[in-house]
């Protein structure tokens, strides 16, 4: 028996349960308990599954008959962790949840909090954080791309996405130091200012961009046998898709242009000219082409974000709220009262929930967050796209075959992190 | 040098028996793919072209136990899934070394509460700690480096004590 | 509050007796667990409201009036509003209907309510634990439920930590 507060205890390999047929009785078919069809279990460790996730498979012959997702390998307790830390620690906490959009965490959460405790942020902070967003977009769709085109087996695609990847985790680095968990976008703005030398790297980038994507276009879209693979398959409608909640590219790929950057901009999208790209097909091939078209528009943001960034400082003066620069410590005294406020016990946010949600490469995440009059909030609830999205495995999956599964998983792009948080 | 010397040119190297499994071990290590979170995606980004691993080796991610040697624990380890890991462990074919890659697999990181084991270490024996969070592509080819460098330590006692 | 609010804030505080209330922007209104059903059938097929994005709970403890708060995120496609609804609920056996009649993705919601807090959903069909192993004691996200902290390591007091620290041998 496992008991929260005894944290020493040592789990043993005797304690996990093998495909318990008790325990999921009642989902799977008649069939399966005559014996009739094989219940499979792809584990949590599988190459295929995109991290720890397990599926329980009724399988007739090699066609699914039910697949039965099984969540919570890699529960990490962050939101309870989160109510035990003041606003701005709780923040490093976001990196960790969708771990390939990094920057679209950080920002999801410093719109919540700025909504909850009413704070602005300079345009130039706007600006930036939309160009950093969308370049994790990028980064993101470019690693989806890699490991689904690697599971149908075409290998070369995953190298050619890791290096461009390469390019944009070095701008990353260039700015904040880090490759993956920045936490650069901070409640008021962002942490710094970006050096001279990000312009260039951002014109360079976009400048190399679009004839890559071309490149694997070349690679994906008129092969035969990748259209075999994934067309008609994981087929899903629009208005099931509405029931079910999903949202990014798998309802986009169903026809309903629905992107919360432009239902409920933020952070200025409402300034800058972008189309939603959509697609009838209601397949993988369909997710594919808008995922592939969502990288392109992607560029075009960043161009015109890029060309009109305005001049200004980066952060929120309000000092309640937003540390002082460390040269103003020396010669005034509110500046050091806020510094210390903020640093031993950190800003208080009033009573209420706020929900923010922003378009994040797989679908509308969002964070609702509680206060309650303290510096620790209340309660964060993450609304991760993946939660919703892998909720139509058995829909999706049922009829084909288990080699379809590999090619369905990676269509619906989900990351066990956003999933299990 | 005896051997050589009579034989002279003709392509013959004398090495002792240690020395010869300890290379060989080392320059084919197969890892296990045991990617969990975001140090998988670090580790995948070490395989790709720009810091490429399969120079030394290990180019073969085999995602069965059965035909891997090394197992890179890569990302946060949850009570749930700890019973998987240590089954997963047991399943290799001796010999097997561990690699407890990032700040999370080697001491919880950032997480300190109830839903993860509080370093992997409390569920398999762990040879090399690589720290990060996560862990530049260099920082696990340094931690796969400094465990070569460990294999190749290793004699004949080693080899036959029950670990 | 946005006008295009005002037909359904007056249909749900008259019909159903709920209380609205506005944050920030957002609108949110108040509903007693009985008529949850109820307020979600109306919401869905007379005004609209496809679509629910989440459904999550907070814990008040020590508060005990009321101890839970059940919160519904529901976002309505076609006029593109957000509405939020919020249950209540007191500490001793919670239990509220569910509502994975009407919105079907609220199956998992519920079932991470009960994993987490322990409140019960009548008429779900799947009720067991989704994040937590099935054998785990206890709801996690409550308040009383401690956070499971391990003693942080330093150079002082390494030898004691050490000690009580499980290794694995072999």
């Amino acid at each position: 028996m496992n008991n929260g507060s005894d944290v020493n205890s040592i789990v043993h390999a005797a304690d996990f349960n093998d495909v318990n047929v008790e325990e999921f009785k009642h989902l799977v078919s008649e069939r399966a308990l005559k014996g009739e069809t094989m219940l499979l279990n792809m584990g949590p460790q599988h190459p295929s599954t995109h991290g720890v996730l397990r599926l329980l498979l009724e399988l007739d012959g090699e066609t699914v008959v039910n697949c039965i997702p099984d969540i919570g390998f890699l529960h990490t307790g962050i939101e309870k962790n989160m109510e035990y830390k003041n606003y701005t620690k709780a923040e490093v906490m976001t990196d960790r949840l969708d771990y390939l959009n990094n920057m679209g965490n950080n920002l999801s959460y410093c719109l919540a909090v700025e909504k909850l405790i009413d704070l602005d942020v300079p345009l130039r902070a706007q600006a930036l954080r939309v160009i950093l967003a969308e370049l994790q977009r990028i980064a993101s769709h470019l690693i989806w791309l890699g490991t689904s085109a690697l599971d149908l087996a075409a290998m070369s695609v995953f190298l050619y996405t890791m290096r461009e990847r390469e390019m944009i985790l070095d701008i990353f680095e260039l700015i904040s130091g880090a490759r993956m968990m920045t936490t650069y976008i901070r409640p008021g703005g962002l942490w710094r200012d970006v050096p001279v030398e990000f312009e260039s790297a951002v014109r360079k980038f976009l400048d190399v961009m679009p004839r890559r994507i071309d490149e694997y276009e070349t690679l994906l879209t008129n092969n035969d046998l990748f259209i075999d693979r994934t067309k008609n398959i994981g087929v899903i409608c629009a208005d099931d898709c509405m029931r079910w909640g999903i949202t990014g590219p798998v309802i986009r790929a169903s026809g309903k242009p629905y992107d919360v950057r432009k239902a409920r901009p933020y952070s200025g999208y409402e300034q800058y000219d972008f189309v939603i790209p959509t697609d009838e097909g209601c397949d993988i091939y369909g997710r594919y082409r808008v995922r592939v078209a969502e990288m392109r528009e992607s560029l075009k943001i960043i161009q015109q974000a890029l060309s009109r960034l305005p001049y200004g400082p980066v952060r929120s003066n309000n000092r309640k709220f937003v540390p002082p620069p460390r040269s103003e410590l020396g010669t005034s005294m509110e500046a050091v009262i806020h510094h210390f406020k903020l640093w031993t016990e950190g800003f208080s946010a009033p009573k209420g929930g706020v929900y923010v949600g922003t378009e994040s490469p797989r679908g509308e995440q969002g964070f609702y967050i509680e206060g309650n009059d303290g510096p620790y909030p209340q309660r964060v609830f993450y609304r991760g796209p993946s939660f919703a999205n892998l909720q139509i495995m058995p829909l999706l999956s049922r009829g084909h075959f288990v080699a379809d599964l590999v090619g369905i998983i990676g269509s619906i792009d989900i990351v066990l992190g956003d999933c299990d948080r | 040098m005896g051997v050589e010397q009579k034989l002279g040119n003709m392509g013959v190297v004398t090495l002792n028996l240690e020395q010869t499994v300890n290379w060989a071990r080392t320059n084919s290590m197969w890892p296990m793919l045991f990617g969990l979170a975001c140090c998988a995606i670090e580790m995948m980004a070490a395989q790709a072209s720009n810091y490429d691993v399969s120079r030394f080796g290990m180019e073969l991610m085999r995602a069965s136990p059965r035909q891997s040697d090394l197992m890179i624990v890569a990302g946060r380890v949850s009570r749930k899934m700890a019973p998987v890991l240590r089954r997963l462990y047991d399943q290799m074919p001796d010999p097997k070394w561990v690699l407890s890659m990032g700040d999370c697999a080697s001491c919880t990181g950032v997480f300190n509460n109830y839903a993860l084991v509080q370093g992997v270490d409390e569920v398999v024996p762990v040879d090399v700690y690589v720290a990060g969070c996560p862990p530049r592509p260099e920082a696990l080819i340094h931690g796969i480096i400094t465990l070569h460098e460990k294999v190749r330590g290793e004699g004949l006692k080693t080899w036959t004590a029950t670990r | 509050m946005n006008e295009s609010f005002e037909p359904v804030v007056n249909a749900l505080t008259q019909r159903l007796g709920a209380e609205a209330s506005e944050f920030r922007g957002e609108v949110t209104l108040m509903i007693a667990p009985e008529k949850i059903v109820d307020a979600c059938r109306i919401l869905r097929d007379e005004f609209g409201f496809e679509m629910l994005i989440a459904a999550t709970g907070v814990d008040y403890w020590p508060e005990t009036k009321p101890r839970f708060n059940v919160i519904y995120l529901i976002y309505s496609f076609t006029h593109n509003l957000n509405l939020n609804l919020h249950v209540p609920l007191d500490g001793n056996a919670p239990h509220l209907p569910t509502v994975e009649g009407i919105y079907p993705n609220a199956n998992w919601y519920e079932r991470e309510m009960w994993d987490m807090f322990g409140l019960r959903f009548d008429g779900h069909s799947d009720l067991r634990r989704i994040l937590m192993p099935a054998d785990w004691e206890g709801h996690p996200l409550r308040k009383d439920y401690p956070l499971g902290y391990e003693e942080v390591q330093f150079s002082f007091n390494y030898k004691e930590v050490d000690s009580k620290k499980p290794y694995a041998k072999d």
